[in-house]
């Protein structure tokens, strides 16, 4: 049993102890507080390895081609940005660079180490900054928007002249799978047992049942 | 499960934002940081309210110049056609894809204007201490934190339409200075929305005194 505060509304409830592929969620408000997928670190690894592999693809290759009154022109998703960016229109360069590239590719980069720094536990406590970041970057990485996007702007330009979906489209797509795959094994209490604390207590030792110290002093984080 | 339903704040306990990990604060303002993640601790977001309400504002000022300048400049034989959003959604819907055109309309125009619209309402019963309506205004902001994302859609539109149609001379597609400002509201309500702190719903109002702003 572990008590938790619910992140949404606050209220302080004991999480029980969940079979594989439960899940519990707020008394009050409904949000999901826990779940516990059957094998948390192994299984996102994998998918998170796999969506790295994909990811390269997706960016590799073209997404679609064009082909009117004999010229024919293919783009890629850099280049997409890259071409904003020549057009004058850098800063919205810049974030579509941000939410199709690097923050997709800057999670699959920080899962990754993560996963693999905590299956020998106790992880180092820089592992715990990397999934902070991993976390935030999570609603940057627009795969599935900028799918749709892309599906959009086909059918706008099919009326101009014949384009094809290229096999970064494809990537893109298995990378929308992936993500949602890795979300869903994911189970970051997981890490958060196996990583050492920050005032440097080793997670075995230092089990979370009741409240701890916020260090009233103790221990700061050095400014 | 609990008995009497007891806040983290009201036993005076502090819920780190990264790791869940409930601690007791240090004394003072500042109440320190986690000890497991090393996480900055906050009983609620840092100036939840007035940040969220600066980020609204400057997104609805935003708002409209992404809808009166134009997103793309079609340049085809000589002649130049400049198209807002709604003149790419009227477009789309004229060449008979309607469905998409209704996508687009709702992702580019619609949400954007809920968002702020939900914002501004979650903001206001926040501030005038509203006990009505928790759940509702609880899943409300479920909606925006998820669709808004999706607002983005049209920059990327844009982006791979100009992307692929330089065909110089015979015909090119610009972007306009719209997608900037369109963009920059995606942006700003996205944080927005993170900024927020839903808990700030369920604070009652003696409880509130404490954190609020």
């Amino acid at each position: 049993m572990e008590t938790v505060a619910c992140p949404a509304c606050d209220l302080l409830q004991l999480i029980p102890p969940l079979p594989p592929g439960g899940k519990a969620r707020c008394t009050r408000c409904g949000e999901t507080l826990a779940s516990c997928p059957s094998d948390p670190i192994d299984r996102p690894l994998a998918l998170t390895l796999a969506a790295a592999i994909v990811f390269i693809v997706a960016n590799t290759t073209s997404l679609m081609d064009l082909s009117a009154v004999g010229r024919y022109a293919s783009t890629t998703i850099s280049n997409g940005a890259y071409e904003m960016w020549l057009q004058g229109e850098k800063i919205t360069a810049v974030i579509v660079a941000f939410c199709a590239v690097i923050a997709p590719g800057a999670y699959i980069l920080f899962m990754l180490t993560v996963l693999l720094a905590v299956r020998r536990p106790p992880a180092p406590h820089w592992v715990s900054e990397l999934l902070r970041w991993g976390k935030a970057m999570q609603p940057w990485s627009m795969g599935e928007v900028m799918i749709l996007g892309i599906m959009v702007a086909l059918i706008k330009i099919a009326e101009l002249a014949s384009v094809d979906v290229g096999i970064g489209m494809y990537a893109i797509g298995g990378l929308v799978v992936l993500f949602a795959a890795i979300a869903m094994t994911f189970d970051p209490r997981e890490v958060w047992r196996r990583v050492e604390w920050a005032d440097g207590r080793v997670p075995s030792r230092a089990e979370a049942r009741e409240p701890a110290d916020a260090g009233a002093g103790r221990w700061r984080r050095p400014p | 499960m609990a008995t009497t339903a007891l806040t983290a704040a009201e036993a005076g306990l502090v819920s780190c934002e990264t790791c869940r990990l409930l601690s007791r604060p240090a004394g003072g303002a500042d109440p320190g940081y986690c000890p497991r993640c090393g996480g900055e601790l906050a009983q609620r977001h840092h100036h939840s309210i007035q940040y969220t309400w600066a980020l609204v504002i400057a997104a609805a000022i935003c708002y409209i110049p992404a809808n009166v300048l134009p997103v793309l400049t079609t340049n085809a034989l000589g002649s130049s056609e400049s198209d807002t959003i709604m003149g790419g959604v009227v477009l789309l819907y004229r060449t008979g894809s309607w469905p998409l055109a209704l996508i687009v309309l709702v992702a580019s125009v619609m949400v954007p204007l809920g968002k702020l619209v939900a914002l501004s309402y979650l903001l206001i019963s926040v501030q005038r201490g509203s006990i009505k309506d928790k759940h509702d205004r609880t899943r409300l902001y479920r909606l925006v934190e998820f669709i808004g994302r999706w607002s983005m859609l049209d920059v990327f539109v844009d982006t791979f339409t100009v992307a692929l149609i330089q065909l110089q001379p015979l015909m090119s597609v610009e972007p306009g200075m719209g997608v900037l400002f369109f963009a920059a509201v995606v942006v700003l309500t996205m944080i927005a929305a993170e900024t927020f702190d839903s808990r700030l719903i369920w604070d009652t109002p003696n409880s509130r005194q404490g954190h609020h702003g």
